[in-house]
């Protein structure tokens, strides 16, 4: 149960408010966050498998486990919304879910949103990855000229400093 | 390998490698311009008298009056997210007064050089993509603003890189309705200057349903911080990210 309350949770967070949502079919054991790149990849197509596996048997893994949660990548069914259909995975590791995928997008208005360009949820630590040490100008929320004597790009400023 | 930094528009600009003495004299003539003639602080310029009636719209200066009619193409664009009047109904163009002078100092520079220009945050570079090293935008953590979120490097056709906010200035974006934004922050990346700064404006006035609905109608990448800090991405900045 623990563990669809923390999806639920996150899910509710990002915004998506799905009734009735249930965890089911655990894809696989090993990690398929395609950011990180560390999965094991026995099963050779474990991230697509979600997508098949969950649209047609949705809720019937186990949903009454209690204690930590396992790690894999757990795929919920797919749920119809007001805004469509609508689909998520979580991918848990060491009890804590570390990435959400959403596998499938709902649409509006009948029109079927370019689901290629969504943004989706990332996490914090994913985008700390890039080189920040190659920065060379800092874009932030309009700081005004008062604002800007408190700010990186002064820094850079006063340094010289060029990419 | 030079950078020169002049404050306009009640903001500052910084201009990498401007190419020589005359083209950063003609950039800062640009902003000087736009300053003169939108600023709503100043008692002088002609925004200012339209707001307090003094001159009518339809008297006011080309150049205006296009900047006036471009806002009002992207209010429908962005189905009212982004608008270029107050809720007074005052026309304050401040939305895209900036950017549309950045596109202008932007064709000022040329496209040949190396050159970047970042005006109170948001950025305009002369190629996204070259035999030189990509310029890389760092974006301020709006949680810790002596901190950066990520590195994120201009490439392909990206050239412009502009990012709203909800904190740094009460206000600078009216929000739709009364409640308080959905997202901190928002960053937008864009080949052009105005389409970034328009739709990232668009973005934290309208949260996430214009989000889903501008990134699914525009070519664009969005990275936006909630209230929570929880943090959205489109692919375009997953991949720029893990580099």
């Amino acid at each position: 149960m623990r563990r669809r309350a923390v999806v639920a949770s996150v899910i509710a967070s990002a915004g998506v408010l799905i009734a009735g949502f249930q965890i089911g079919s655990a894809v696989t054991a090993g990690r398929t966050s395609s950011t990180t790149g560390t999965g094991t990849t026995s099963g050779g197509s474990a991230s697509n498998s979600g997508t098949s596996g969950g649209t047609s048997s949705g809720s019937t893994g186990t949903t009454g486990s209690s204690g930590p949660a396992k790690d894999g990548t757990f795929t919920g069914a797919t749920e119809q919304t007001p805004f469509g259909p609508m689909q998520v995975a979580a991918v848990i590791s060491g009890g804590k879910i570390t990435d959400v995928k959403v596998l499938q997008k709902t649409n509006q208005g009948g029109r079927s949103v370019q689901i290629s360009n969504q943004a989706d949820p990332m996490l914090r630590s994913e985008v700390l990855q890039a080189q920040s040490a190659n920065v060379s100008t800092i874009g932030g929320a309009t700081y005004t000229s008062e604002g800007y004597l408190m700010s990186l790009q002064a820094a850079l400023d006063q340094a010289g400093f060029t990419g | 390998m030079t950078r020169a930094t002049f404050e306009t528009m009640g903001t500052v600009v910084s201009l990498d490698r401007a190419g020589s003495p005359a083209l950063l004299d003609a950039v800062r003539a640009v902003f000087d311009a736009a300053d003169r003639r939108f600023s709503l602080y100043r008692s002088d310029s002609e925004l200012r008298r339209i707001a307090d009636g003094s001159l009518e719209l339809l008297d006011a200066s080309a150049e205006l009056r296009e900047v006036y009619a471009t806002a009002l193409g992207w209010r429908g664009e962005t189905g009212g997210a982004f608008t270029p009047h107050r809720p007074d109904g005052t026309v304050d163009l401040n939305g895209i007064v900036k950017a549309w002078a950045m596109a202008e100092a932007g064709r000022a520079l040329g496209g040949d050089g190396d050159w970047c220009l970042n005006v109170g945050g948001d950025v305009l570079v002369s190629r996204a993509a070259g035999p030189g090293a990509p310029w890389v935008v760092g974006i301020v953590d709006p949680a810790d603003r002596a901190g950066l979120l990520t590195g994120l490097p201009l490439v392909g056709g990206r050239r412009a890189a502009a990012t709203s906010g909800s904190a740094e200035r009460g206000d600078h974006i009216w929000t739709r309705g009364r409640e308080a934004a959905e997202f901190a922050q928002v960053t937008v990346l864009a080949d052009d200057i105005v389409t970034a700064d328009v739709l990232a404006t668009a973005i934290v006035s309208g949260g996430s349903a214009t989000l889903d609905d501008l990134t699914a109608r525009f070519d664009i990448d969005a990275l936006t911080v909630a209230r929570s800090g929880e943090l959205r991405a489109t692919p375009g900045i997953r991949e720029l990210v893990t580099r």
